[in-house]
């Protein structure tokens, strides 16, 4: 009898944290959504900042967390992949080996504010890049590596064994079979780790307030070596500087709820895409 | 022990009476010389075989006859895929293994530092326990083998996949459809597939690793029946735990036993009186 | 010929393999480089346990241990709102959810991850900080406590998918075994299953408080920023990651306060090098127990 009064109270607290879980994080995505819809319109989705921040739209700065991601990936993803293959279809089982992964492990770990430090001393003095979106793109491509890493391994590994000895078996080449055969099929869920990559980035502040930030700009960057405006820096730039704080966390909400739903819909999708991916192959 | 035998097996039958019989080309009458060919197409001599310091092929000697169908048979664990493995070397997948020993394919060593493996593979094609088609259409599955073996013209592309389906006894289910993904194929099918997409690339043995285990009677009946018509052509080698198959399909049966060649010999001597007592108790199912 | 392309691909996949390797020694290089300069000046004792922090002053002072105090506060606060929320979480998703739940509260949990942390630090300051002002008569919202909330809030999703994970290695013979001896499910739950999988678990823990401990937007906006002694949860405090967030735009390159800056980077960089081999050993331990290899 005691038994099953424990239980249930177990149960119900099991429940409790779960409820309050869900409570808090819905409580966020409700306000901001309540408070961030009145400031959008198709004039703040596509004008530049007039009247020192306290008017107009946030284009620039969508336009530049596109940029930033866009450079993010282009640099991280043939690297990430490219590491997969590696650990995965070369690699002989070797001290070298499971030192990669292990940096690999701790890359993963380092905090995103450190990627920031390193991207001001590496890109933006030794390279002379300046602050800019080449400096803050290889900034935040590292920064992804290892997720990519980690979500095309998953990938190459799930290509069944099978499939390779039946191509080697053909007389294919090592790389004819790792590019016609296990490439191919291992492509959705590279690009599932990809699109969740897309939404971490574009979320990332820390790694580009040192590197290519920029409160305000007047139009669009214009090159790799411009500065830029992004989303999630706007935000804190709203709240942190300026002179009319009223007028500005109202932008700040609408920046908040584009970037929410972005992460949100970007990620929602490659898990959801992961989701089938996985299910259709446990046959 | 295995040694022995094997050696008075080949020398047993390099007579002179049984060269005529091969010349007289009546496989399917005296099927148990048929396997004496003129020519021996692979050479085994004391093979050994390693997975880390476990020991699992021990001195393994034996002789495949050009245009015969070998079974090798014994109880899960003898080392028998690990044998078929290794004639292409495939072994080298897994990691942590080592060879000893040597492998002739037409009179050259495999294992030889400076043959290409790749080539090897070539030669000798290999058909897989469990039916492996790629996830591509069933066109594509067979023209890919072609494809990485240099060719590039698409109407020699086409006639040779039209002609590898047509050998694998699959043309007539499938001609319609060649286009569709190949896993959308019966089990049974996909075999053949597999079947047809090794034989496009013309190798001259063909190792089948169990190749209906995971199959319906019906199918592994068509199987089999293409196995006999193959070694017209082929030099087969078949890895099975099933002793009415190895029966049916095979000249020349070897068994194995913990990682032993314990007897080599003709199939119909090795099921009727075989001479020694571990294959008669595993014949006789008394275990395995 | 071919077998010369296929050395050089498998030359060309190792050296790119290499790429993590090298960022991660530039990443120590770098931030040793940068902040060498400044020990000249400051001796590392001084440093590490000096309590002022005025790097703008004339007589400019770097003692960082107000900043690693505060990191330390914030992250404990953290911690005790992200573990029982958070382990609370994946034991229902896991051991109570019916299938059909599971297969909703998972992936909306690992979607819910994704929110951005500038996102948790902007809510904390437009919404938390002036409620929790308001409810706890605080002199200011912006806090500690109020910093650790939305830390741990922010950490919950990370710890549960974690926890879920470790859980699901468990293998299902256990629970079997256990029920068949006429346990109920919460004594199989918490005497079988959470043994079993408490290595995993404290793996999550540690990644969450390593996550926690390096976060910088929610700090950076919500933590009130004063580089003093903390003496209550409820004062304001600036965590090493804020530090160097907020000040580096204004530290001119080559400066004293630039290499402090670094310095200040390179320790951050240490404590979660250490939790994250601490991590690693641990879930490998976890592994070799449940007998699953590697």
């Amino acid at each position: 009898m005691r038994k099953d009064i424990t239980q249930k109270l177990g149960f119900a607290i099991l429940t409790l944290c779960l409820l309050i879980t869900l409570f808090f994080l819905g409580a966020i995505i409700f306000f901001i959504a309540i408070r961030g819809i009145p400031a959008i319109s198709w004039e703040f989705l596509t004008q530049p900042p007039r009247r020192a921040m306290t008017e107009g739209g946030v284009a620039p700065a969508i336009v530049g967390t596109f940029y930033l991601t866009l450079g993010a990936i282009a640099f991280a993803l043939p690297l990430g992949v490219a590491s997969a293959i590696y650990l995965n279809e070369y690699s002989p089982r070797s001290f070298v080996v499971n030192i990669i992964r292990m940096s690999i492990n701790n890359l993963a770990g380092v905090p995103s504010v450190v990627f920031g430090l390193f991207g001001l001393a590496l890109f933006v003095k030794f390279f002379n890049f300046g602050v800019s979106i080449l400096s803050g793109s290889l900034t935040l491509g590292i920064l992804i590596l290892p997720l990519i890493i980690s979500a095309s391994q998953e990938a190459l590994m799930a290509v069944p064994q099978s499939h390779r000895e039946a191509s080697l078996a053909l007389g294919a080449t090592h790389w004819q079979t790792i590019k016609n055969i296990v490439l191919p099929e291992a492509l959705p869920g590279i690009l599932t780790g990809v699109i969740l990559s897309i939404g971490r980035v574009a979320g990332e502040t820390a790694p580009i307030l040192f590197t290519a930030a920029a409160f305000y700009m007047r139009g669009f960057p214009r090159s790799l070596m411009s500065e830029t405006m992004a989303l999630p820096y706007h935000i804190y730039a709203l709240m942190t500087e300026g002179t009319r704080p009223d007028k500005q966390t109202t932008i700040a909400y609408g920046c908040a709820l584009i970037l929410l739903v972005l992460v949100l819909c970007v990620s929602a999708i490659a898990i959801i895409l992961r989701q089938k991916h996985r299910s259709s192959y446990v046959q | 022990m295995s040694n022995n035998t094997t050696k008075k097996f080949i020398n047993d039958h390099s007579t002179e009476q049984a060269k005529k019989e091969a010349i007289l080309r009546k496989p399917q009458v005296v099927s148990q010389n048929q396997s004496v060919s003129v020519k021996t197409k692979i050479r085994v001599e004391n093979l050994n075989f390693f997975y880390g310091n476990v020991k699992a092929l021990n001195n393994i000697n034996l002789g495949v006859a050009e245009n015969s169908v070998t079974a090798i048979i014994g109880p899960s664990g003898c080392g028998k895929s690990t044998f078929i493995r290794v004639l292409n070397r495939m072994n080298e997948l897994v990691p942590h293994t080592r060879v000893e020993g040597k492998v002739f394919l037409d009179g050259h060593n495999i294992f030889d530092p400076c043959c290409d493996v790749v080539e090897i593979r070539r030669k000798v094609g290999m058909v897989f326990q469990k039916p492996n088609p790629f996830a591509k259409s069933i066109y594509e599955n067979i023209a890919y083998g072609l494809r990485v073996n240099g060719l590039k013209d698409p109407n020699v592309i086409e006639e040779k996949v039209i002609q590898s389906l047509e050998k694998a006894a699959l043309l007539s289910e499938v001609k319609d459809r060649l286009h569709d993904s190949a896993l959308r194929l019966s089990g049974g099918q996909q075999q053949r597939l597999c079947i047809a997409r090794c034989l496009a690339v013309e190798p001259s043995v063909i190792l089948f690793d169990e190749p209906c285990a995971s199959l319906d009677p019906i199918s592994t009946a068509k199987i089999e029946e293409l196995i006999l018509d193959l070694k017209k052509q082929y030099t087969i080698v078949i890895v099975t735990h099933n002793m009415q198959q190895a029966a049916r399909v095979s000249d020349v049966t070897g068994f194995f036993l913990m990682g032993e060649l314990i007897e080599f010999g003709p199939t119909e001597k090795i099921f009727t009186a075989p001479s020694d007592k571990r294959t008669e108790a595993y014949i006789t199912g008394r275990f395995g | 010929m071919q077998r010369l392309r296929e050395k050089i691909y498998r030359w060309i996949f190792t050296i790119l393999a290499f790429a993590s390797l090298i960022f991660l020694v530039g990443i120590i290089l770098f931030l040793f480089k940068e902040s060498l300069p400044l020990f000249r000046y400051v001796p590392v004792g001084d440093f590490l346990l000096g309590t002022a922090w005025y790097p703008t002053h004339e007589e400019a002072e770097f003692g960082i241990l107000p900043l690693i105090v505060a990191s330390l506060w914030v992250t404990l606060g953290a911690l005790v709102i992200c573990v029982p929320l958070g382990v609370g979480s994946a034991l229902y998703i896991h051991e109570l959810a019916s299938a059909r739940q599971r297969a909703f509260l998972k992936p909306l949990i690992e979607i819910l991850a994704s929110i951005p942390s500038v996102v948790y630090g902007f809510f904390g300051m437009v919404i938390a900080a002036p409620f929790l002002q308001q409810l706890l008569k605080l002199p200011t919202g912006l806090c500690a406590f109020t910093a650790s909330v939305m830390l741990g809030i922010m950490a919950v999703p990370t710890v549960t998918s974690i926890a879920e994970d470790a859980l699901s290695c468990v293998p299902n013979s256990f629970r079997e075994a256990s029920l068949a001896v006429g346990a109920n499910r919460w004594q199989t739950l918490t005497q079988v299953v959470l043994p079993a999988a408490g290595s995993g678990i404290s793996t999550a823990i540690i990644l969450g408080m390593s996550r926690a401990i390096g976060e910088t937007m929610t700090v950076l906006m919500v933590a009130g920023g004063a580089a003093v002694m903390p003496r209550s949860f409820f004062d304001p405090v600036r965590p090493m990651t804020s530090t160097i967030a907020a000040e580096m735009g204004e530290a001119a390159v080559g400066s004293l306060h630039y290499n402090a800056l670094f310095s200040i980077g390179l320790i951050l960089f240490l404590i979660t090098l250490i939790f994250n081999i601490l991590a690693e050993i641990i879930s490998r331990r976890f592994r070799l127990k449940l007998g699953l290899g590697r």
